[in-house]
């Protein structure tokens, strides 16, 4: 291969790549490393420390404050909304995009390029309707105003992403359960959610922390302290602790650890879901 | 179907066919239709009802506790003259076209960049990952505070160029909001332009390089005519997203000083649920809405017959 040979006989390494990209490391890590420090400064310092520098006295006082201050009742009400937003979104999208590979019927193709247009509409932008029908049924203030919307919101391309994938699993497939005698669902259950896992993990990271990190439902659907949710929480504890910055920023760190966490076991599984249906 | 399959299954088809109430009944279809039915319901109510019904309610006046009153065009002719929106449409434009003008080379040249399969590159793409975890309300918040002018960022350099008031300054604010916002976009788009890089076929490199094609030629002569799918569904979601932004520039500026950084999607909500009227803010929603579609229509067309629906079917 003489193309390998001329690769390989030109290692000049791209300089002005290199630098801007670590240029580009610094924009990103600085404010990081800044949250961090900070949360760790003890609020008497935060005045007079550089607010870059490593802390003096190194002390876990914000994150105590943060967690008396209800923190955890929060963090449970993102983990309800969250786990049960993802798993009906998985459902009932899974269930959606087998119709609309299997069916035969000219609605489901309908169906689909339906779905399609709810992916072009920026569809925060229907929050005020939204708002009269979480009243009007009597939801306002409850977790279930922000599970339904989410769930409705994240279906277009949930089914999108779903449907792709499951027409890539052979015919032949399908048609040899139905000749076992196996019914509709059957088929769902042993062989279409199995063969399309990885992009049932995709999809449900994707919408985990659309979910996770949402701000706009909570916001407008939601009033009381009993009903928060962490990225509310985060805003709230701004307005209460104005002056103990330390304390906001631990709460920040702490809305992130699960994500982190979750970065850190599943890289490939959070970077795919994130370009999910964008990317190849 | 029935027909193709072997004849030992369509005895147990028939005898499983419920008795047939008309044409588009039955196994031969397909799966019964009400599967699909949950998606349909939770998507028709919660999605396609208040996509209609932020129309209706642009002609309604409404505070958001009593009943909606039929007001006629009067919403439309208030808001359409109202100072204050049609300073957030030009702030809406500014900040879709600077935005798209600061990210779109960034993302690219990032994207082309982690795409390298050098080991220091790996290590950073892991790193440059970490914003996508923040949510827009933690990295209002942080920026908040870090860009204080007496014990931020300025401060902590002595580097009075950067200890200004960043976000109390009418005239500063704008820049703060856009390149923050390329803070949390800028990622997810390198992510996209990494993917494309990687798929574009490495003879195409070999073949330039044969020909003596240095670095910088192999970029404008490959590269970028083969992301070109790339960048167009690149550049619809990054010119969608501006339509979108709100959580971000609600904690960290709230629109102000004054109406600085009052976009259109921050116009909606003020609109609606700090001054109370919602027929207004729904005025905006569709404005939106029809810009938003308009704008993903118009790409979509530019790159040819549904290009970025097929490049979807890829993944």
């Amino acid at each position: 291969m003489p193309a390998r040979v001329a690769r390989a006989a030109r290692p000049v390494p791209n300089v002005a790549g290199g630098l801007a990209g670590w240029l580009w490391l610094a924009v990103i890590i600085v404010p990081i490393y800044y949250i961090v420090v900070t949360s760790l400064r003890p609020q008497n310092d935060y005045y007079s420390e550089n607010s870059l520098s490593w802390p003096s006295h190194p002390t876990l006082d914000a994150y105590r404050e943060v967690l008396a201050n209800d923190f955890l009742r929060y963090f449970g009400n993102s983990v309800f909304v969250t786990v049960v937003s993802v798993a009906a979104i998985l459902t009932v999208s899974l269930m959606a995009a087998y119709v609309v590979v299997r069916s035969r019927r000219r609605a489901a193709s309908r169906l689909f390029q339906v779905i399609l247009l709810g992916i072009a509409i920026p569809i925060q932008a229907t929050i005020v309707p939204v708002y009269y029908l979480i009243i009007q049924l009597g939801l306002y203030d409850t977790l279930w105003a922000l599970v339904l919307p989410s769930i409705a919101f994240a279906i277009p391309l949930s089914v999108l992403i779903l449907t792709n994938f499951l027409r890539d699993v052979p015919a032949e497939l399908f048609e040899s359960m139905k000749v076992d005698g196996a019914g509709e669902w059957r088929t769902l259950w042993s062989l279409a959610l199995p063969l399309t896992r990885p992009a049932v993990v995709t999809v449900g990271v994707y919408n985990a922390l659309q979910v996770w990190n949402g701000f706009l439902f909570p916001l407008v659907l939601t009033q009381s302290a009993e009903t928060r949710v962490l990225p509310l929480s985060l805003w709230a504890f701004q307005g209460e602790f104005s002056l103990n910055v330390p304390a906001v920023l631990a709460a920040v760190v702490l809305s992130v650890l699960p994500i982190l966490a979750a970065y850190v076991i599943g890289r490939r599984q959070l970077v795919s879901g994130l370009t999910a249906g964008f990317g190849k | 179907m029935t027909v193709a399959a072997p004849s030992a299954s369509s005895a147990r088809t028939r005898r499983a066919r419920p008795p047939a109430t008309g044409p588009g009944t039955g196994r031969a279809q397909g799966p019964s239709f009400w599967m699909a039915t949950p998606a349909l319901a939770l998507f028709g109510l919660f999605a396609v009802v208040p996509l209609v019904g932020v129309l209706v309610l642009s002609f309604m006046t409404w505070d958001g506790l009593g009943d909606p009153v039929w007001a006629g065009a009067d919403n439309w002719g208030r808001t359409l003259t109202d100072p204050v929106t049609l300073n957030a449409m030009r702030l809406t434009a500014i900040v879709t076209v600077v935005s798209w003008l600061f990210q779109a080379p960034v993302s690219l040249l990032l994207g082309v960049f982690m795409a390298g399969r050098q080991r220091y590159r790996a290590v950073l793409s892991v790193l440059y990952f970490l914003p996508l975890l923040f949510s827009a309300a933690a990295v209002a918040i942080a920026y908040r505070a870090l860009l204080d002018p007496n014990f931020g960022l300025g401060a902590a350099l002595g580097i009075p160029l950067l200890a200004q008031d960043w976000i109390g300054n009418p005239d500063l604010a704008l820049w703060v909001v856009l390149f923050v916002i390329g803070w949390c976009f800028v990622p997810f788009h390198s992510l996209l332009y990494q993917g494309g890089v990687r798929q574009i076929p490495v003879s195409l490199y070999e073949a330039a390089l044969l020909d003596g094609a240095g670095r910088v030629q192999q970029f404008f002569h490959i590269t970028l005519p083969q992301l070109k799918y790339t960048i167009i569904t690149s550049s619809t979601l990054m010119i969608v997203g501006s339509l979108t932004y709100f959580d971000l520039i609600f904690v960290l500026t709230g629109g102000g000083p004054g109406n600085a950084t009052r976009i259109l999607p921050l116009d909606m909500y003020l609109t609606g649920f700090r001054s109370y009227d919602m027929g207004g803010a729904s005025v905006i929603a569709v404005i939106l809405v029809v810009v938003g579609l308009g704008v993903s229509l118009a790409l979509n067309r530019l790159s040819g017959a549904n290009r970025m629906e097929s490049q979807m079917e890829g993944v």
